[in-house]
């Protein structure tokens, strides 16, 4: 089998963010990056699927700048054979059209059997490039899906509804999933998998694709509606004003 | 400006999110349109005559992207609307994009708002908004929970049949219910809800003794029943529960947009968290700036007093 699982790197959510003098991203500076958390279950499965299928090769790719390649390296420690890095310095100033562009101009000849990407990433929340990209293969794609299952070239999933339901779907192989929270734990590599990681290869690609469809105009911090009343200090003093809330509310 | 509003449909039933979009798109739109796949039994009613692209999902069955793409392509080519909404559901967000593959119209994602003749999206976790400059003469949106004022009025709509003659690859096996409540959200008065701030399971239990002293329920964010830490019955949010208790108290609960569009519509909101910045201050009525796991303690006692 061959399996391709895409990652995309972004920014600690507690970070404080300060948004760019050109307005279009936040600073990068004092931020820490990591694996957006929604691939994490994506590669998991698609190690998880891997392991199951001896003759397989799983390959995981990221676009981006090279700081990326941290990612890319923590899915090989989780288990990938080899990555793949498409090289762009603003990865932020793409759209999801381009980018699903880009991985399907590399994935177009490479007959992947199954692409796991995650249901969206943790920055933007677009849910679209695994979509895109699997409409631009020709492919059938399921999104948020909780449960994985393939048996001699059909796979049956569950997809997540609203209100905890799920839908049951099944169809053949080549097909792409995109991988909702929850769908299984994923790994912490181990050091011995670490350092096997160093030795996987990373193929390194430019980005060549120009054409979004969508571009960043401004980002910004919302306005404070002065809804919250906001209070700090000794523990006791706050409890004191949570109780006159509530009493002044009829809720105590 | 013509807008294309998708309808969504469930088990032979519409849902109440059109009403939303709706009342979001005539904001900007005079001319509205509307597709959907359901039962000419349960018709979305508008204040105004609306044509409704109408196809019986008694032929189609239920959500399909195959057979649903391949319709709604065949109204968008017909009316060509400069906008195509749809709701940001587990349909919409599955939907859409294919649609915009398929035009090769931009997309904007989970928008939260029309502003100054644009719209407006969350960016990271909702710390952020970000307004984006489009191409091209359609644009395809999802537009998130509350986004828009429902609004529904009493003119059934004009139906115009459409059909279209695709092979799906996709078999649609069925539903799987929810797991057996043990609890109903939405008719409890008051929830004490449980976020990524509690840390670590054994705190579960200081958030929960808080809603025993309130006589409330135990709510939760996502984060905290993907843990294993609370079932998914006590999950709020759009995969989750939409509460609209008398009070809501968020402890250690950023406000993820999926969050708050499970429990904005709550009368009163306190909020306890360390980050005074954290985006659930923007819908709590107070915000108390610490750590849970000491604060609850000493708030519980002076309940008592």
């Amino acid at each position: 089998m061959n399996i391709l699982v895409c990652v995309k790197q972004v920014a600690d959510m507690e970070a404080k963010f300060k948004v760019a003098p050109d307005e279009k991203w936040f600073l990068e500076d004092d931020i820490a990056f990591k694996m957006n958390e929604y691939d994490e279950y994506a590669v998991e499965e698609a190690v998880k699927f891997r392991e199951s299928m001896p003759d397989s090769n799983l390959i995981v790719l990221s676009i981006g700048a090279e700081r990326v390649k941290e990612a890319i390296k923590k899915a090989l420690a989780m288990g990938c054979d080899s990555g793949v890095h498409i090289k762009h310095d603003k990865e932020y100033m793409l759209d999801s059209y381009s980018k699903a562009y880009a991985i399907y101009e590399y994935a177009k000849d490479k007959n992947f059997d199954i692409i796991f990407t995650g249901m969206q990433s943790q920055d933007r929340g677009s849910a679209q490039v695994g979509i895109i990209l699997a409409e631009l293969l020709g492919i059938p794609s399921v999104s948020t899906i909780v449960s994985f299952k393939y048996e001699s070239g059909e796979v049956e999933v569950k997809r997540e509804l609203e209100g905890g339901k799920k839908g049951v779907v099944k169809l053949k192989t080549p097909a792409l999933f995109t991988c909702q929270l929850g769908l299984n734990t994923p790994r912490y590599p181990t050091l011995p998998n670490i350092m096997k990681a160093k030795k996987k290869s990373i193929e390194e690609i430019e980005f060549s694709y120009s054409g979004n469809l969508a571009e960043t105009d401004k980002i910004y911090f919302p306005e404070k509606k002065g809804g919250a009343m906001i209070i700090e200090g000794d523990p006791k003093e706050l409890a004191q004003k949570v109780v006159a809330f509530l009493k002044d509310n009829g809720l105590a | 400006m013509k807008t294309l509003l998708v309808a969504e449909y469930r088990e032979n039933k519409l849902l109440e999110s059109i009403y939303e979009c709706y009342g979001f798109t005539k904001q900007f739109a005079s001319d509205i349109v509307v597709f959907g796949v359901g039962i000419s039994s349960d018709l979305p009613q508008f204040d105004r005559n609306v044509k409704f692209y109408f196809a019986d999902s008694s032929k189609y069955g239920e959500y399909n992207p195959d057979f649903h793409k391949s319709l709604l392509i065949k109204v968008i080519e017909k009316e060509k609307p400069e906008i195509v909404i749809f709701s940001h559901s587990s349909f919409g967000w599955d939907l859409a994009p294919r649609i915009s593959a398929l035009l090769k119209a931009p997309m904007l994602t989970e928008v939260v708002e029309y502003k100054d003749g644009t719209f407006v999206m969350p960016l990271c976790n909702n710390k952020l908004r970000r307004v984006a400059k489009t191409s091209g003469s359609q644009i395809v949106i999802t537009l998130q929970g509350g986004a828009g004022q429902s609004e529904k009025g009493s003119v059934t709509p004009e139906l115009v049949d459409i059909d279209a003659d695709v092979v799906s690859k996709y078999n649609f096996v069925g539903y799987e219910e929810a797991e057996k409540k043990d609890v109903d959200l939405t008719k409890a008065n008051i929830i004490v809800s449980a976020g990524r701030g509690v840390g670590k399971k054994e705190n579960i239990s200081i958030v929960e003794s808080l809603a025993n002293a309130l006589g409330g329920e135990l709510g939760s964010s996502r984060p905290v029943v993907d843990a294993g830490w609370v079932s998914h019955s006590r999950q709020v949010g759009t995969t989750g529960q939409t509460v609209s208790p008398k009070l809501y108290v968020a402890c250690g609960i950023s406000g993820a947009i999926q969050h708050l569009a499970g429990m904005k519509k709550s009368e009163k909101v306190i909020a306890i968290n360390t980050d005074k910045d954290a985006p659930i201050g923007e819908v709590a009525d107070l915000l108390v700036v610490a750590d849970l796991n000491q604060f609850i303690p000493v708030l519980i006692e002076n309940l008592k007093k």
